[in-house]
């Protein structure tokens, strides 16, 4: 059975102006341990959709609304409040983008530790300290007895982020969101840090939603991406199908500004423009104007998801298989 | 590193003790604010004004209200440390006992502003929306009042006993508190270690009080001392005007009332009340600057710091 599944999410906002849809009629499923990527640029509805899942959207003003948002038999939509709050760190735990802001700063690592064990696990005072101390050895950090008593200011950026992987997987969640966990961190942290969740997640079976940018990253970590534009999915599928044989104007545009190491010199295509007004519905694709492979027909109907060979689908009327790595 | 690690070392095994127990909050705080020589003269100084008032019945050396018209206006002298009013009481008597009137308005006014504008800020700021609204445009009423023409009536109202002044006094800080308080849980609500707490499944209730209040201490502490000082010189004020402690009893601003009349004459009858005043409310202000830099964890030197520097 799925761990987790999600039918046409939708997440507006109400605003004076009217009504954004940030997240669109988003749709997939996620099975016990395999790691998802969700790719877009930025205010794609990469964050929103985790946040909606975790239903950690103010609402209101937001509304979150699904045909169905199912984690492991339990219908989130209509869970109380207090079944949402058990599963929230002990089913589904998240790392966000800046660790220099998401350690509360006037508490201890210790308590901030020990707190989630003794919520979730309803472990005590010792026995959770002790946890705390092999949570902090797991991820790297020396001395992990003495730094219980230290706060965050006295950690370093990547520091930080290996402690919040410890919080997020103290409880054993099924399902880790890991939202843009590298983005604010240099290189080689990233790279360790990259590792280090790739490493225990696999360890403890733990399902992973990457959310990031990086295509690179995305590329090599996950079993299936799910590239985002304008609050939907244009593209799904396996990562390497999806980038060897792209399907959508959009993730041939994300790859083509893509640097690669093995290609120096070669300029980098940007996309043109900016992301439409998520405010106005588009009677066509909305990736449309800024698109480089859009075919007449585009401008005439609107395309539905197309289901394609290997577990592949797109919303593209165009066919791109000359854009292809392999037809080049 | 051996140098840092050498200077800390006295105090090495004692915190360790501390580190382990998680509590070393309270302790690594006081450290910090007795690094600052202002704040550490004026707690000093706040101490034993506090002593001076709890031991006034034993180390006055007159009565506070003790008359002797033989010896009025007397300038100081050894027998009268600060000489005499015009009643010929002893001035420094007087003002011992006065600083217990002065210092639990002070108090008593603190508290009281602090249960009610602490709690209203925070539900304010925290739940937004119209919650916000009335309590807030509730507070904007309260502020459009001058505070001490409200404070007039308020004691002209109910009497001029200890509990109503404080109450005056205490009514007119209120606002002020709730809006400091409001604004800070609004910036603290909106940080990511509240939405990392809520996405633990931390409940609203203990967000607003671990997460949330922790992290506001420091504006609400500046503003506790701020307010302590202007409850004493709000109590002078009262007291001046004839509402708050009424004659015969002492208070620093009551004195000062009736110093007045007798400035040419008698300079040292307003001098020791006004230099009271100003030592009790400069030392307050500066324990509220150490306690704000006291109570941010990121000031506090610890051994866990000489550690990263040796990694």
């Amino acid at each position: 059975m799925a761990l987790l599944t999600v039918r046409n999410l939708t997440t507006s906002f109400a605003t004076d102006q009217g009504t954004i849809r940030a997240v669109n009629g988003v749709s997939f499923t996620l099975e016990p341990g395999e790691v998802l990527g969700l790719v877009g640029e930025s205010g794609s509805g990469k964050s929103v959709t985790a946040l909606s899942l975790m239903r950690l959207v103010r609402e209101p003003p937001a509304k979150v609304e699904a045909e169905l948002l199912d984690f492991e038999g339990t219908d989130l939509l209509r869970a109380p409040a207090r079944t949402l709050r058990d599963i929230r760190g002990a089913g589904i735990a998240m790392i966000f983008q800046d660790p220099m802001r998401s350690l509360n700063p006037v508490l201890t690592i210790g308590r901030q530790l020990t707190e989630p064990l003794r919520r979730h696990m309803r472990m005590g005072a010792a026995a959770a300290r002790h946890r705390a101390i092999e949570l902090l050895e797991m991820v790297g950090i020396p001395m992990a007895e003495t730094r219980l008593g230290s706060y965050p200011h006295q950690f370093s950026g990547g520091m930080r982020q290996r402690v919040m992987i410890a919080i997020a997987l103290s409880c054993n969640p099924r399902l880790l969101i890991a939202d843009e966990a590298t983005t604010a961190l240099d290189v080689t942290i990233q790279a360790q840090i990259v590792e280090l969740v790739r490493r225990l997640t696999k360890n403890l079976g733990t399902a992973v939603i990457w959310i990031s940018h990086d295509l690179g990253l995305v590329a090599g970590l996950c079993d299936r991406v799910n590239v985002m534009y304008a609050g939907r999915i244009v593209e799904t599928g396996p990562v390497r199908e999806v980038f060897y044989r792209p399907a959508h104007g959009y993730t041939i545009g994300l790859i083509g500004c893509t640097p690669r190491v093995d290609q120096v010199g070669t300029p980098l295509t940007p996309i043109n423009g900016l992301p439409p007004n998520l405010m106005d519905e588009a009677p066509l694709c909305p990736f449309l104007p800024r698109c480089d492979v859009a075919i007449p027909a585009c401008r005439q109907t609107r395309p539905a998801l197309r289901n394609l060979p290997g577990g592949h689908a797109a919303v593209c009327l165009a066919d791109l298989t000359s854009h292809h790595r392999g037809a080049h | 590193m051996a140098v840092i690690l050498a200077t800390d070392s006295g105090s090495l095994a004692r915190d360790k003790a501390q580190t382990l127990r998680f509590a070393s909050g309270a302790r690594l705080a006081f450290r910090q604010f007795l690094r600052n020589p202002a704040a550490t003269v004026g707690l000093v100084v706040l101490v034993l004004l506090c002593l001076a008032a709890i031991a006034a019945p034993w180390i006055s050396p007159f009565g506070p209200i003790q008359i002797k018209l033989s010896a009025k206006l007397q300038p100081p002298s050894w027998a009268h440390l600060l000489g005499t009013d015009h009643f010929g009481r002893d001035v420094l008597s007087r003002l011992l006992y006065g600083a217990r009137v002065s210092l639990s308005i002070g108090v008593l006014v603190v508290a009281f502003s602090m249960s009610f504008g602490v709690p209203i800020g925070m539900v304010a700021g925290f739940m937004r929306g119209h919650v916000d609204n009335v309590l807030m445009r509730l507070m904007d009423a309260f502020l459009t009042f001058p505070p001490l023409l409200l404070a007039v009536a308020i004691v002209g109202l109910l009497g001029p006993d200890l509990r109503n002044v404080m109450m005056a006094i205490g009514v007119v800080q209120i606002p002020v508190l709730a809006r400091i308080v409001r604004a800070s849980t609004l910036s603290a609500r909106e940080e990511t270690y509240v939405m990392a707490a809520r996405a633990l499944g931390a409940s609203p209730l203990r967000i607003a009080l671990r997460h949330i209040l922790r992290n506001i201490l420091s504006p609400i502490m500046v503003q506790v001392t701020i307010g302590f000082s202007a409850a004493i010189i709000a109590e002078a004020s009262l007291s001046f005007l004839g509402l708050g402690t009424q004659p015969p009893n002492p208070s620093w601003g009551r004195d000062l009332a009736e110093a007045r009349r007798y400035m040419a004459d008698a300079p040292w009858l307003f001098l020791s009340p006004t230099a009271t005043i100003m030592l009790a409310v400069l030392s307050i202000n500066f324990v509220g600057d150490g306690l704000r830099d006291a109570l941010d964890p990121r000031s506090w030197r610890t051994r866990a710091r000489a550690a990263t520097a040796t990694e």
